[in-house]
């Protein structure tokens, strides 16, 4: 992590992004560095909406007995203009001792002021949100490791699987699991150990796995998805894309370059492969029988049945049936 | 020149004249005769409910029962009218929020003398927890408060409700009395009027968009040859994706430049752009708005589906009256030919199942499925018959 082997100490720090847990930890990494060096200082938080100029004025002149300060702006996106103007200003000529962190979730609110603050020379901590799910392992890594311990990447890997893209979680986890390992060697056998299961099945898994013609794993993976909390609606719209592409696919002409297919088909050219290897079993009528039964469990999930696992677990059994057919 | 002008078609005019005139005697002491305080217009989309409704406010403010130029009944028609208020909803729902703003400007007394009338346009569109709020309202409005819904049936506002209202019933106007009306009001030749009154089948909004916009009347006849082209899957899927395609390049051009405008206006009105500080809550009231938009973009999407599958309904039932031989007058009587190689190529329970496919699509759509896979489904089955 970036705050970690920078020195945080700067006299302005934005720390921009939506992700919670580390814009909290780049505010307590200069919260802990400013006390290190001086052990008296003094912490005030202020929501960026009710900071006006003359409150930050008093924030951020020198005190009469000269102590060390950390002035932490939350949601600086909500300051008034010239709040904003005051923030630049202060920035350009900071006063000793005084260090103001502020707090911007990201996003295009207050862009402007960002920019101006960036110029104006303040130290920028990011806290984006690790979507993908290398970023996620290797959060994970660096999380054990911080914490004492070692893990493998597929033990990483396997604990991102059972916990999901919360860091929150996965940072728990990983400090439970490089305390409780013995010489802090984190494996596979250990993350099963304490995690089974799947905190996220995507719509597009369950998709998959369904125009495969693998339908007893379809159906478990649906029941992981459900279980986790993805919206029905999304595996139905996943089974829909994988069924429209497939459709398309069948029934393109031959001897078309597969750029130009995955064009037509509307995916990326990667996909145009899978797609030809998950068409095989497919008959034109098995395809429309499987949509039409896809259109039926969307109409149930959407309100007309009780009982939404039950409406996409049987049409991911139609799906199969279609395909055998 | 009367309000009444602009209701065409309905026979039952004649009795809200009467209505109207039982009205103003009660207003100079005599008796209600059949006037009351709640109204519920019913009749099929497109025949006037709501202009129906709003003649009807028009003759019970009008001094003259209707004259048509007199100020109040200039007012009523501009929407200006003191005592006239109106619910109308452009989204897909009618709000609870918008119900109680609207229940205290029916207790008031008529600024004007005469009576306050409340129109709710679309009120198949209250829910549930809209109609409870409107419930004690128009069960016990104060004297001079009349309350006008429209709806598409009377089964579509709640039993509590329609108990309390006399209900007047509209039909399906003659498609003689569409052409008419296009030809005197619209300047429409007579051909083209009878026509667009025919292809409508009897919806004036409609018939009045085919008669005077090329472009409605380009992409009805490309949503016509929807059935004649669904040979394979690949065409199936082509067929439903340029339906939802249309939908959305209707609904871009019936809201883009409107969604632009009312932002601004609104900002304007909120006192943004001048100098000084930004004013407050600005852009949570242009996120409301713009979350309003948004609905109305749905609505206005899933309308034109519903209007192409109305017209490849009627197609099929053209061609079911061919393969019946039962002589009725063909909706798309220019395009016999294809109707007649249709009507060849299947059995009169081929032509029955896609109509039902037709109307399951209806059904579905309404009920929140998603539009492209909806019409997907539904172009398969009628490949397969």
């Amino acid at each position: 992590m970036a705050s970690r082997t920078v020195d945080p100490l700067a006299p302005v720090t934005v720390v921009v992004g939506p992700e919670a847990l580390l814009s909290e930890r780049a505010v307590a990494a200069v919260v802990r560095a400013a006390r290190q060096a001086a052990p008296e200082t003094d912490v005030s938080e202020i929501a960026g909406a009710e900071l006006t100029v003359g409150g930050l004025a008093e924030h951020v002149s020198p005190s009469l007995f000269a102590t060390s300060r950390v002035v932490v702006v939350r949601d600086v996106q909500d300051v008034m203009d010239d709040v904003g103007a005051a923030l630049v200003a202060h920035t350009k000529t900071p006063v000793e001792e005084i260090y103001l962190v502020l707090v911007h979730p990201g996003g295009v609110k207050s862009k402007k002021t960002l920019d101006r603050l960036r110029r104006a020379g303040a130290l920028e901590v990011k806290a984006e949100r690790l979507t993908k799910p290398d970023e996620q392992v290797a959060f994970v890594r660096a999380e054990v490791r911080h914490a004492g311990g070692r893990i493998d990447e597929p033990a990483a890997r396997q604990l991102v699987e059972a916990i999901g893209g919360d860091l929150r979680g996965l940072a728990s986890a990983a400090s439970q699991l490089a305390v409780d390992a013995e010489d802090g060697i984190v494996d596979t056998d250990l993350v099963a150990t304490y995690f089974e299961g799947r905190a996220e099945v995507k719509g597009w898994v369950v998709a998959d796995r369904a125009v495969e013609g693998n339908t007893a794993q379809a159906v478990e993976q649906l029941r992981w998805a459900l279980q986790t909390g993805t919206d029905p609606v999304l595996v139905i719209g996943a089974l829909a894309t994988a069924l429209r592409a497939l459709a398309r696919l069948a029934g393109s002409p031959r001897g078309v370059r597969d750029a130009d297919l995955a064009r037509d088909i509307g995916v990326p050219p990667w996909k145009v492969r899978v797609l030809r290897g998950q068409l095989r079993g497919w008959t034109p009528a098995g395809l429309s029988r499987a949509i039409r039964a896809v259109a039926a469990a969307d109409l149930a999930v959407k309100g007309g049945a009780n009982d939404s696992t039950l409406a996409l677990t049987n049409a991911l059994v139609q799906i199969g049936q279609a395909r055998a057919a | 020149m009367s309000v009444w002008d602009t209701v065409i078609g309905q026979s039952i005019v004649p009795l809200l004249q009467r209505t109207a005139a039982d009205a103003a005697s009660m207003l100079d002491g005599g008796s209600a005769g059949a006037m009351t305080h709640a109204w519920l217009f019913t009749g099929p989309p497109g025949s006037g409910r709501s202009v129906a409704a709003w003649a009807f406010a028009a003759a019970l403010q009008c001094p003259n029962a209707g004259c048509g130029q007199c100020a109040e009944c200039t007012e009523v028609r501009a929407g200006t009218h003191p005592d006239v208020a109106a619910l109308t909803t452009q989204g897909l729902n009618i709000r609870i929020s918008q119900v109680r703003e609207l229940v205290p400007r029916a207790a008031l007394k008529p600024a004007k003398g005469r009576w306050q009338i409340v129109i709710v346009e679309d009120a198949d569109r209250l829910g549930e927890d809209a109609a409870d709020a409107l419930l004690l309202s128009v069960e016990e409005p104060p004297e001079r408060t009349v309350w006008m819904l429209c709806a598409p049936t009377a089964e579509d506002i709640v039993p509590t409700i329609r108990s309390r209202c006399r209900v007047v019933q509209l039909r399906t106007p003659p498609y003689a009395d569409i052409a008419t009306y296009l030809t005197t009001s619209e300047g429409v030749d007579a051909e083209v009027a009878a026509f667009a009154a025919r292809a409508a089948q009897g919806h004036i909004g409609r018939a009045r968009a085919l008669a005077t916009d090329a472009d409605a009347r380009a992409r009805r006849e490309e949503v016509l040859r929807l059935p004649f082209a669904l040979d394979d899957l690949r065409q199936c899927l082509d067929a439903a994706a340029s339906l939802v395609d249309t939908a959305k390049a209707d609904a871009e051009r019936h809201c883009d430049t409107l969604d632009a405008r009312e932002v601004e206006e609104l900002k304007k009105a909120l006192g943004a752009g001048t100098t000084g500080r930004k004013p407050r809550h600005l852009d949570a009231a242009v996120k409301d708005l713009e979350r309003e938009q948004k609905l109305r973009r749905t609505r206005v999407q899933r309308d034109s589906i519903d209007r192409a599958l109305v017209d490849v309904l009627a197609l099929y039932r053209d061609v079911l009256v061919v393969q019946m031989g039962v002589g009725a007058e063909l909706v798309n009587d220019e395009m016999r030919p294809s109707l007649d190689r249709l009507a060849r190529s299947s059995s009169p329970e081929t032509t029955l199942r896609r109509m039902e496919a037709i109307v399951a699509a209806r059904e579905a759509l309404l009920a929140n499925a998603a539009p492209l896979l909806t019409l997907e489904s539904m172009a398969l089955t009628l490949r397969e018959g």
